[in-house]
């Protein structure tokens, strides 16, 4: 077994977790502790592997400053129906990756006081961790879509047999509106399938689909040539078609390949026929994936599910749900939506970004309004992930700017830190909560006081994080918000007032939720007694978090440096095809924009 | 022409072409009657029915499997049998395949289960058996007399199987019901034969199309045309179309079903939503195909031969068959469908079938909600199954008169969603069957906290029930995808409609699939419960029935290529 090869170290990476899951299942009847012990040597196991990509230079790794997809692989895996076993690596899905790898570890170890039926438990959490890992990595559409629903069952049964009180009605809330996202993203993945041609793309951009592999030294037009002439059965079917000289007998040679599928969207008008009531075939592709995404980021309006799912759920449930899970929506936008359908993305920018606003002010008023304290932090979510689908949506790069792509650039760098930075300060604030609810059996805000005085390490902890999560300088939050907030400006001077003082908001929620629970004379709600200080073990969770929020915070180029290159590549790409697309819209309408549209109508 | 041609003719047809192509169905019947016989000459203390039904029906398969293997498939060209009653092609082999393959598990599960006990064992597997045979004739189906013939075949054995339980009420119930059901609409359906073979003046599907491709139907509809024979003929589809229905327990015909089910035992439900479904699925493609295209080589069979009287007429008429490469020459196939004579009639079973596919899908879906019984809820969960699987037929006769390629894709995706559904439904109701004769309920509350007691059984159950909602990497998230894939390559805003209605219930079926899901996984055990231990046995069998569910699941490409096979070659 060769380490080297991409595609065996990173399906390593994505299936290790659901091999070792099966192995539990077979497994001998073991003590509780022994199978938590196993499924956290596992998770440990992947994020070293995870870790392992970052040396540089060795057989395999992820090389910083390369924009590019790395680590690159494909294999047929079902070629009846087009569908490949399509992965990769990029500034965008690298850091998320490890992100992943490293929550599920400090997850499982927050796993501990489980003691229901652990075998499940542990068997359930791997899969689930095999799901979030390879919606990361996939670059078959298909394949993260399978991905995408191999989370649900697991999640399901996480949290409907783990949690709460209320647990069954989270969790079927929680299924079926994934579910019905989920659908609503078939649709348009069938949509773009139908639509695609690979025929359409040429030499440079089939290269950079990952359909024809190029070495170093040979040109695109080169291996393109022996790639048509070779005996891959892709390969043929292109040279077949593309033979054919009569256009209206020639088929087409649909795919799946995110990245071709980015390619036609930029690069071709196969999406952009009308598809139904005046809209082009991208624009309804582009609402329906961004329902389906939208639904799992969360927001307003299709956010209900997750107040529920996270107070029901078990703490690291709820550390996954708000660290990776909600990401995974984020990820989708910035991966799939915008890329593929361009033209959607312009013409919906404003939509997106008042949806993202929207999301910001309600979850934060929301959240001001909780009397549960890990409702408050749900809440806190919502309000936080609108950062990201407003710095995804700032579409700045228009002919105002003279197509200046830097704030925009800006924005979708600072939307993908706070997914990070989010990532790290919500599991931190879940966990927080997790911590004396297992103390105390209660989360009213109004019944805590005074933990400070009780648990001292615990409080100052907490309160680290929630300030990370607040977004003080010299933490986490702060860089992806400030970066967020900086990029409207040039797009937007209502939504940068608006998004601007929701930070005023934020730090009313979170400085009076520490107030109400850690400050004050003393704690006079029940189970005073059981107020033990913080265990070695949840310490060993709270440091790595609270070592990341600062790290992140004080060091933002540690993490921008994998990141930027690749976002700034495809926000270029994106800024210039804005660029020509508003040129053809001049040439076809020559006295430009709307005075056209305005002189057709008198006409 | 005279007699001793006639019956010369005839003879080389049936023996030297028919017959070899006949063998698995003739294995039915040799093992059918062996089982009689032994029962006339009572030695079956020594010969048990089980094992003859099982030797029958793996010889049987034996028989239709592909001898070279499936490669072999691509030298198959459609071919007609017995003077046209029948027709042999890979669509045909495949589904015979399938229905024998069941045949095989099934003998088995009721051997497990013992349902067919030694008293009554030749009257069960007689019965299946003849059913089986019946199932075989409608997927080959090639005239109207056959359909009919091939229906009845499979229904009244099944009306007895529904009733096999002796001495419960319910069981009487739901026999009786299902015989008066099936009686009623097997009536309408020969009315309804009666009506197209006298308009048409024939009762062979390609003389029929090749007739009404004849009669111009388009004109016929235009303002001042001739539209009582248009009316007639519709009148008699539908006629037919209501036998179809029953046979699909597509709404508005599927009020037996539920009631059927729920007094039926489970492993007949079984049969009933595996086979039955299968056949009846086949016999509505065949249908499709046979009235909606205009085969290029009606009757490759007798080419050679002097045709036969009973078809004698269908070289006599005069029309060139319009075939579909003659049509592709003169570029009318890219052009509207419209242009061809045949696509009213396309149109027509396009409109009745996807809107019979949406209401069952729906209603199916819907009416599983209130369901208590297991059986009951697996009955409308068949119904809306079944509606699912008719677009897919839908799909396939749109797209025949624009892009044959697709077409196929489309019957492909059927092929894809019996085989899969065969093992869904099939561990779906060997796990009921293992579990009636552990607690003797089929009450879904029964089920609480099952995978304390049997861990395996319900785990394998969560997968089948989640296979069945059509989520990936389970086995039954591709044939939907395929479905869906067909629906949107037919386009039109009827088949968008039902794209998105097809979508729309994937998520409304979660719910009620989940919540036996839940009972089975999350809710406690109750306390009056005694110990459930199947048994090996059984234990083995369910997984292996519902290993492929999972499997399949996450290397389909091995039940795409089979299906691929079977319809490359069906034009």
């Amino acid at each position: 077994m060769n380490l080297s090869d991409p595609a065996i170290y990173l399906s390593l990476l994505v299936f290790l977790p659901a091999v070792a899951a099966l192995a539990l299942a077979l497994l001998p009847r073991l003590t509780d502790d022994a199978f938590k012990c196993i499924t956290l040597a596992v998770t440990i196991l992947v994020f070293i592997l995870s870790l392992g990509l970052f040396r540089q230079g060795a057989g395999i790794d992820f090389q910083v400053g390369v924009a590019e997809m790395q680590n690159m692989f494909q294999v047929d895996w079902i070629p009846t129906f087009g569908i490949q076993y399509f992965m990769a690596l990029d500034g965008i899905s690298f850091p998320l990756i490890v992100l992943t790898a490293f929550l599920s570890v400090l997850a499982m170890g927050a796993s501990w006081p489980i003691n229901k039926h652990v075998r499940a438990y542990c068997i359930l959490f791997l899969l689930l961790e095999t799901g979030m890992l390879g919606v990361f990595m996939a670059l078959d559409f298909f394949l993260f879509y399978v991905f995408w629903e191999v989370m649900l069952l697991p999640m399901y049964f996480l949290i409907g047999i783990w949690g709460g009180p209320r647990r069954e009605y989270a969790a079927i809330k929680f299924f079926l509106y994934t579910l019905v996202g989920s659908v609503l993203m078939l649709i348009a993945i069938l949509m773009l399938y139908f639509n695609s041609d690979l025929t359409r793309l040429d030499a440079q951009q089939l290269v950079d689909a990952g359909v024809v592999t190029v070495s170093a030294e040979t040109a695109p037009e080169a291996a393109f040539q022996q790639w048509v002439n070779s005996e891959e059965p892709l390969a043929q079917r292109f040279a077949d078609i593309t033979a054919e000289s009569d256009p209206a007998q020639r088929r087409q040679l649909h795919t799946f390949n995110i990245l071709a599928l980015q390619q036609m969207g930029q690069h071709t008008d196969l999406f952009e026929g009308e598809a139904f009531l005046g809209k082009s075939l991208q624009w309804w592709a582009f609402i329906l994936l961004f329902i389906g995404f939208v639904i799992k980021v969360p927001s307003v309006p299709l956010h209900t599910w997750l107040p529920d799912a996270h107070v029901e759920a078990p703490t690291p449930i709820s550390m996954i749900l708000a660290g990776i899970l909600l990401k995974m929506g984020g990820y989708g936008i910035i991966r799939i939506c915008y890329p593929i359908c361009p033209q959607a993305g312009y013409d919906l920018a404003y939509f997106v970004c008042t949806i993202g606003v929207v999301s910001m002010v309600y979850g934060a008023f929301a959240a001001l309004a909780q009397t549960d304290f890990k409702r408050m932090v749900a809440y806190s979510s919502v309000s936080h992930m609108g950062y990201v689908v407003l710095g995804f949506g700032v579409w700045s790069a228009m002919a105002d700017t003279g197509y200046n792509a830097d704030y925009w650039k800006m924005g979708v760098n600072g939307a993908m830190y706070q997914m990070i930075g989010h990532g790290i300060s919500s599991a931190g604030m879940f966990f927080m909560v997790g911590v004396i609810y297992d103390r105390v059996h209660h989360r009213d805000l109004n019944m805590f006081g005074g933990l400070f005085a009780k648990m001292p390490i615990y409080s100052g902890f907490a309160v680290g994080i929630f300030f990370a999560g607040l977004g003080l300088p010299g933490l986490c939050g702060f860089i992806g918000e400030v970066f967020v907030v900086l990029s409207v400006w040039k797009y937007s001077y209502l939504l940068a007032i608006i998004s601007a003082s929701v930070v005023i908001l934020t730090a009313g929620y979170i400085l009076w939720a520490i107030q109400r629970v850690y400050l004050g004379p003393e704690y006079k709600g029940p189970n005073a007694d059981a107020l033990k200080p913080i265990t070695l073990r949840e310490l060993a969770i709270a440091v790595p978090l609270m070592v990341g929020a600062i790290v992140f915070g004080i060091y933002p180029n540690g993490l921008l440096q994998y990141m930027q290159p690749s976002v700034d590549r495809q926000v270029d790409q994106l800024a210039a095809w804005t660029q020509a697309y508003d040129e053809r819209e001049t040439a076809s309408n020559p006295l430009g924009g709307e005075d056209g549209q305005m002189a057709a109508r008198q006409q | 022409m005279n007699l001793h041609t006639l019956v010369d003719s005839l003879l080389s047809d049936t023996l030297e072409t028919s017959l070899p192509l006949f063998r698995p169905e003739l294995a039915l019947c040799g093992t059918i009657v062996l089982m009689l016989l032994v029962r006339v000459f009572r030695c079956d203390r020594l010969l048990p029915p089980f094992l003859l039904a099982f030797a029958g029906s793996v010889v049987a398969l034996w028989l239709a499997l592909p001898a070279e293997g499936l490669a072999s498939w691509a030298a198959i060209s459609p071919q007609e049998i017995f003077t046209g009653m029948l027709v042999h092609d890979t669509l045909s082999a495949y589904v015979r395949i399938f229905l024998l393959a069941f045949a095989v598990l099934f003998v088995v599960l009721t051997q497990l289960t013992g349902i067919a006990d030694r008293e009554n064992g030749q009257d069960f597997y007689t019965l299946v058996l003849g059913a089986t045979l019946g199932m075989c004739i409608m997927a080959s189906a090639n005239h109207l007399l056959t359909i009919f013939l091939g229906i009845e075949m499979a229904s009244v054995p099944s009306y007895v199987l529904a009733g096999i339980v002796k001495g419960r009420r319910r069981s009487s119930e739901a026999a009786l019901k299902y015989a008066i059901y099936g009686a009623g609409t097997a009536g309408v359906m020969l009315y309804g034969i009666s009506l197209l073979a006298g308009v048409v003046g024939s009762a062979h599907l390609p003389t029929i199309a090749h007739e009404l491709a004849a009669l111009d139907i388009s004109s016929m509809l235009a303002p001042g045309g001739d539209s009582s024979t248009v009316m007639v003929l519709a009148l008699g589809g539908l006629m037919l179309g209501v036998g179809l229905a029953f046979k699909l327990s597509a709404v508005p015909f599927h009020f037996w079903c539920p009631d059927v089910f729920e007094g039926a035992p489970a492993e007949v439900n079984a049969f009933l939503s595996v086979a039955s479904k299968a056949a009846a699925l086949t016999l509505l493609v065949r249908i499709g195909f046979g009235l909606g295209f205009v085969h290029e080589t009606p009757h490759a069979t007798l080419a050679t031969n002097q045709p036969p009287a009973a078809i004698a007429q269908v070289s006599t008429t005069a029309q060139p068959p319009t075939t579909f490469a003659a049509l592709k020459a003169e570029g009318i196939v890219n052009e509207s469908t419209a242009d061809q004579p045949l696509s009213p009639v396309r149109n027509f079973f396009v409109v009745l079938v996807a809107l019979m596919a949406i209401v069952s899908c729906t209603f199916g879906n819907l009416a599983a909600y209130g369901q208590t019984n297991i059986k009951r809820m697996f009955a409308y969960s068949t119904i809306a199954h079944a509606g699912f699987m008719m677009m897919a037929v839908a799909a396939a006769v749109a797209l025949l008169g624009r892009d044959p390629s697709q077409s196929q894709a489309a019957i492909a995706a059927l092929l894809i969603y019996i085989t899969i559904y065969l093992f869904m439904n099939l561990g779906a109701f060997a796990v009921v069957a293992f579990l009636r004769n552990e607690m003797q309920s089929e009450e879904i509350e029964d089920y609480a906290g099952l995978i304390r007691s049997c861990p395996m059984t319900a785990v394998m159950m969560t997968a089948i029930l989640v296979s069945l909602i059509g989520l990936p990497p389970l086995a039954g998230f591709w044939p939907k995808l395929r479905v869906l894939q067909s629906l949107y390559e037919a386009g039109g805003p009827l088949m968008i409609t039902v794209l998105v209605i097809a979508g729309l219930n994937t998520a409304i079926s979660l719910v009620y699939y989940l919540r036996v899901v839940k009972v089975i996984c999350i809710d406690p055990e109750p306390d009056t419960r005694g110990p459930i231990s199947l048994g090996f046995l059984p234990a083995a069998y369910i997984l292996v029935v519902s290993l492929p569910v999972i499997i399949f699941g996450i290397l389909p490409d091995k039940v795409a290529q089979w299906a691929e096979q079977a319809t490359m070659h069906l034009f």
